[in-house]
């Protein structure tokens, strides 16, 4: 595997919540990458975000190891919750905070911080 | 459209609803919603992927440059 695969399978399970997205929260460049991230943050979770546009080896092998073909792409330690569909469906239902206690605890809410990690 | 309409069809011949929406009009940015049996019992991220792998051919080749996509088990 490549360093940069390396890297990718890192932050899909070192981190509590991983967002794959297109720019970083200062700068989306994608529409659905701001969906993601705004579902994530009605839910409160801890975001790790990282930009897979800087290199095209990023979304190659992020998505080989998650059999996912799109970006975003949202992990929670890293189990491959879905794309802004699936995380939009998920906040809206309930079942994302749901997700988010029982991986991170019931208090997840009260250490909730954003990262950006670059890999390029 | 047609032609991914025709691919969830033939991906999904079982569903009674197989719906793609042109979100802008201008041909790349779509909603698909699939109702079919074969989601029963599966997550939404295997749903997806099957989703995902009725329409590769135009994901890969640039076709769809934004997909949305809503299923549901049922008959």
């Amino acid at each position: 595997m490549s360093d940069i695969g390396v890297h990718v399978r890192q932050v899909v399970e070192g981190e509590q919540v991983a967002l794959f997205m297109k720019g970083t929260p200062q700068m989306i460049m994608c529409g659905n990458s701001q969906r993601a991230l705004d579902a994530l943050r009605r839910a409160g979770a801890p975001v790790t975000t990282v930009d897979i546009l800087p290199d095209p080896a990023i979304r190659q092998e992020l998505s080989e190891l998650s059999g996912w073909p799109t970006i975003p792409q949202v992990f929670v330690k890293g189990e491959l919750i879905g794309g802004a569909d699936i995380t939009e469906e998920l906040e809206t239902s309930g079942e994302l905070e749901r997700k988010l206690e029982e991986a991170l605890g019931p208090d997840y809410r009260e250490h909730r911080e954003e990262k950006v990690v670059s890999l390029a | 459209m047609e032609g991914l309409e025709a691919l969830l069809r033939q991906a999904f011949p079982d569903a009674p609803t197989v719906d793609v929406v042109d979100r802008t009009g201008g041909g790349d940015h779509f909603h698909v919603t699939v109702v079919s049996e074969r989601f029963a019992g599966l997550s939404l991220v295997e749903q997806h992927k099957l989703v995902y792998a009725a329409l590769a051919g135009p994901l890969a080749d640039g076709t769809i440059h934004e997909l949305r996509i809503t299923t549901k088990a049922g008959v």
